[in-house]
């Protein structure tokens, strides 16, 4: 447990002095270490605060503003489903419902098993051929249960191979 | 002969199976022992066609769409390689397909038709003559162009971009900036992500002309974290635009200097409003600032600052290299140029539109988009995103134009327009607004922080019934006090998409409704 918040530690120091003198640091910095790590680490908040200069207040002030920010590590497959009005014209409304029932969550809820966390999102960018969907970097189109219960099958499925 | 082959490498198309057929086409080819070249270009936005496939023949480009995986072997054995060819896919010559030739393609003529990120195809289809021709420019010469191209602002306010530059050009600091509002949160558009997905070096060309419109050195593009794919393009755009020298310490051998980086926002829809967008840059929350002083005048890190949409900036290379009277002949009154309408929603034919402003509502829904794509009745449209006034189709015939729309009540905004078939519960609509505002105020004023949560609650309370002409009178008291006490459009405009619901359409405020799970 030492060992590694003091691995932690080292790569956030690293991070987070790599680009703490660029103008507005902040978010950059928030971003990197999202990506490095999943989220923004609780010991993440003392080392950007003394880098900045500002109190370990203001950085959770901005953390908590942004809704692209976590603090707790999310599962293993991030599901984000457009809940805006271009989707809604194409049945968003009862594609979110099932996305719940099928996975028994909430939005900002983490299934229980650790493979999904689900967002709300407001738009992607993908108006024509919602409901849209994003999952990691990827967006997909015209989503319906059925694909939507062939996507968490397939993300779900380890495929052992043999040689 | 190589057979060059295209498949677009954009948001849209990718989340329809473009990078599958791709990667089949490649297969098929070698298989067959048919040497080909794969270009990945942009989307002209075509989306219900999409993954959009060309062809390169002696008589130009030909299309096939929408193609699955499953129909690229298909594809072959019908000979797509000579273009006209028998297939259910097959579209003919591209540039011939109704939907694309009767649009006025300014801003994206070159969209869909070049490899992004390739700065050889860039220039072979005019790119950089705009900044080619703004290094022999004064600043003044430069900003002049843009008033005279009559360039109104189209991140939503419709503000004279000729004018902003003016007022930055006049402003002194000892470092100027260009902040590119790339935030793109409006519901049922794209068309800012097309541009920097399909077409980077435009927005690219289009900052560093307005850095030396005005002498600002700096610049950022404030990307939405939503849109990946951008961030990836537009990132390796900008890497290359400067190994070429369209940006760095000596653009074009001209001795004058601008830097442009990418900076993410992260999911705050109202980081969209400049002032929010710009303490967002600085590091902050995103609160909305008072203005004045204007960010022109006191911007970014406390100076002057031009802060545009991508929309806007991208329009400024084409207005350089084609002349501003070029670009105001097209357009009506005090609407000039084109505006890239986006179709979106419940449409049979969704995607990217540009036409000159005065054209009607009717032509872009029913001529343009085809109808609702399951086939019911339009009931309600909504124009200009999230904060944007509903339309019933008794509006159809309202030309496209800033003031024309502004004289019903609604606002024309980014282009977006979003189509609703005659299922739409529009109170669950307004109560949706409400609800949007709840989500992403940025808290800085009472009447949207509070009054938000409070339509909310009584737009449900009409829902069930209770006391019902009491309460709609109450959310009707609620809107004007939104509209008129709120320090940004956020709060002020929300009212615009409940007042309209409303009033179009009450017989859906007074409905029994059934116990809803
Ligand atoms: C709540 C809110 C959200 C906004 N979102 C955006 C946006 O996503 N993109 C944009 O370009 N402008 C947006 N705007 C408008 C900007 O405040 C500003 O007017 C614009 O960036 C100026 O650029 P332009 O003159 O080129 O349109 C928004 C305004 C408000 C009030
Ligand atoms: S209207 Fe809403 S978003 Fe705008 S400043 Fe007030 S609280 Fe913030
Ligand atoms: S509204 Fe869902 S992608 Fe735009």
């Amino acid at each position: 447990m030492e060992d590694n918040h003091t691995v932690m530690d080292t790569t956030l120091e690293q991070l987070v002095g790599s680009l703490k003198d660029t103008p507005g640091a902040l978010l950059p910095i928030l971003h990197r270490i999202q990506d490095q790590f999943g989220y923004v680490p609780d010991r993440a908040l003392p080392i950007i605060a003394k880098a900045l200069r500002c109190t370990t207040a203001d950085v959770h002030g901005v953390i908590s503003f942004y809704h692209h920010f976590r603090r707790s590590q999310p599962g293993r497959h991030l599901l984000e489903v457009c809940r805006a009005e271009a989707c809604q014209a194409r049945g968003a409304r009862e594609f979110e419902r099932h996305v719940k029932e099928r996975l028994k969550i909430g939005f900002d809820q983490t299934t229980a098993d650790g493979e999904f966390t689900l967002k709300a999102v407001y738009c992607l960018g993908n108006c024509a051929t919602g409901p849209s969907l994003r999952q990691g970097d990827r967006v997909l189109s015209r989503m319906n249960p059925e694909r939507f219960d062939k996507l968490v099958e397939d993300l779900t499925t380890y495929k052992l191979e043999l040689k | 002969m190589t057979l060059r082959v295209f498949v677009p490498y954009e948001t849209t198309a990718l989340s329809l199976g473009a990078d599958d057929v791709a990667t089949l086409i490649c297969r098929e080819a070698e298989a067959r022992g048919i040497e080909l070249e794969l270009v990945r270009n942009g989307s002209r936005g075509l989306f219900w066609l999409e993954p959009l496939v060309e062809v390169e023949t002696d008589a130009g480009r030909y299309a096939f769409g929408p193609v699955e995986a499953g129909d690229v072997a298909s594809l072959f054995e019908a000979g797509f390689a000579r273009g006209a060819v028998d297939h259910p896919l097959a579209l003919g010559p591209t540039e011939e397909i109704p939907w694309l030739k009767r649009q006025q393609r300014v801003t994206f003529a070159r969209i869909g038709v070049t490899d992004p990120v390739s700065i050889e195809d860039y220039r072979a289809h005019g790119g950089f003559a705009g900044l080619e021709k703004a290094v022999t420019c004064t600043p003044q010469q430069l900003v002049d162009m843009v008033k005279a191209s009559g360039l109104r602002g189209r991140g939503g306010a419709a503000f004279p971009t000729g004018i902003k530059w003016q007022t930055v050009l006049d402003a002194k600091g000892a470092k100027k900036y260009i902040v590119c509002n790339a935030d793109e949160g409006d519901s049922g558009t794209f068309a800012d992500r097309l541009v920097m997905e399909s077409d980077p070096y435009m927005l690219i060309e289009g900052m560093v002309i307005a850095g030396l419109a005005v002498g600002a050195t700096q610049g950022y593009i404030y990307l939405r974290e939503e849109y990946p794919l951008a961030d990836e393009l537009l990132t390796l755009a900008i890497e290359r635009a400067r190994a070429a020298g369209f940006l760095g310490d000596d653009i074009l051998g001209s001795g004058q200097r601008f830097e442009l980086e990418v900076r993410l926002g992260a999911g705050a829809y109202i980081c969209g409003e400049e002032t929010s967008l710009l303490e967002s840059l600085e590091g902050k929350r995103g609160l909305v600032r008072a203005k004045p002083p204007l960010p022109a005048i006191e911007g970014l890190f406390g100076m002057p600052t031009v802060v545009n949409n991508v929309l806007s900036l991208a329009a400024v290379p084409s207005i350089l290299s084609e002349g501003p009277e070029h670009y105001a002949s097209f357009g009506i009154d005090r609407s000039k140029g084109t505006l890239p309408f986006q179709l979106a929603g419940n449409l049979t034919r969704g995607g990217l539109v540009e036409l000159a402003f005065g054209h009607s509502l009717r032509e872009l829904i029913e001529d343009f988009g085809g109808g609702t794509a399951t086939g019911r009745p339009v009931r309600a449209v909504q124009v200009g995103g999230p904060l944007g006034a509903y339309l019933s189709p008794a509006q159809f015939d309202t030309l496209l134009d800033y003031e024309a729309f502004s004289a019903i009540g609604a606002v024309l905004g980014h282009g977006g327009v979003v189509v609703f078939d005659d299922s739409v519960d529009m109170a669950e609509q307004a109560r949706f607004s409400m609800e949007f505002c709840v989500e992403e105020s940025c808290g800085k004023c009472t009447p949207c922080r509070i009054g938000a949560v409070r339509g909310v609650e009584v737009i449900d309370r009409i829902m069930q019934g209770e006391s019902r002409d009491a309460n709609l009178a109450l959310l009707d008291d609620l809107c004007d006090t939104m509209m008129q006490g709120s320090l940004c459009a956020m709060g002020g405009m929300t009212p615009f998409p409940v007042k309209s619901a409303m009033t179009l359409f009450p017989e859906d405020f007074q409905r029994q409704r059934g116990d809803q799970s």
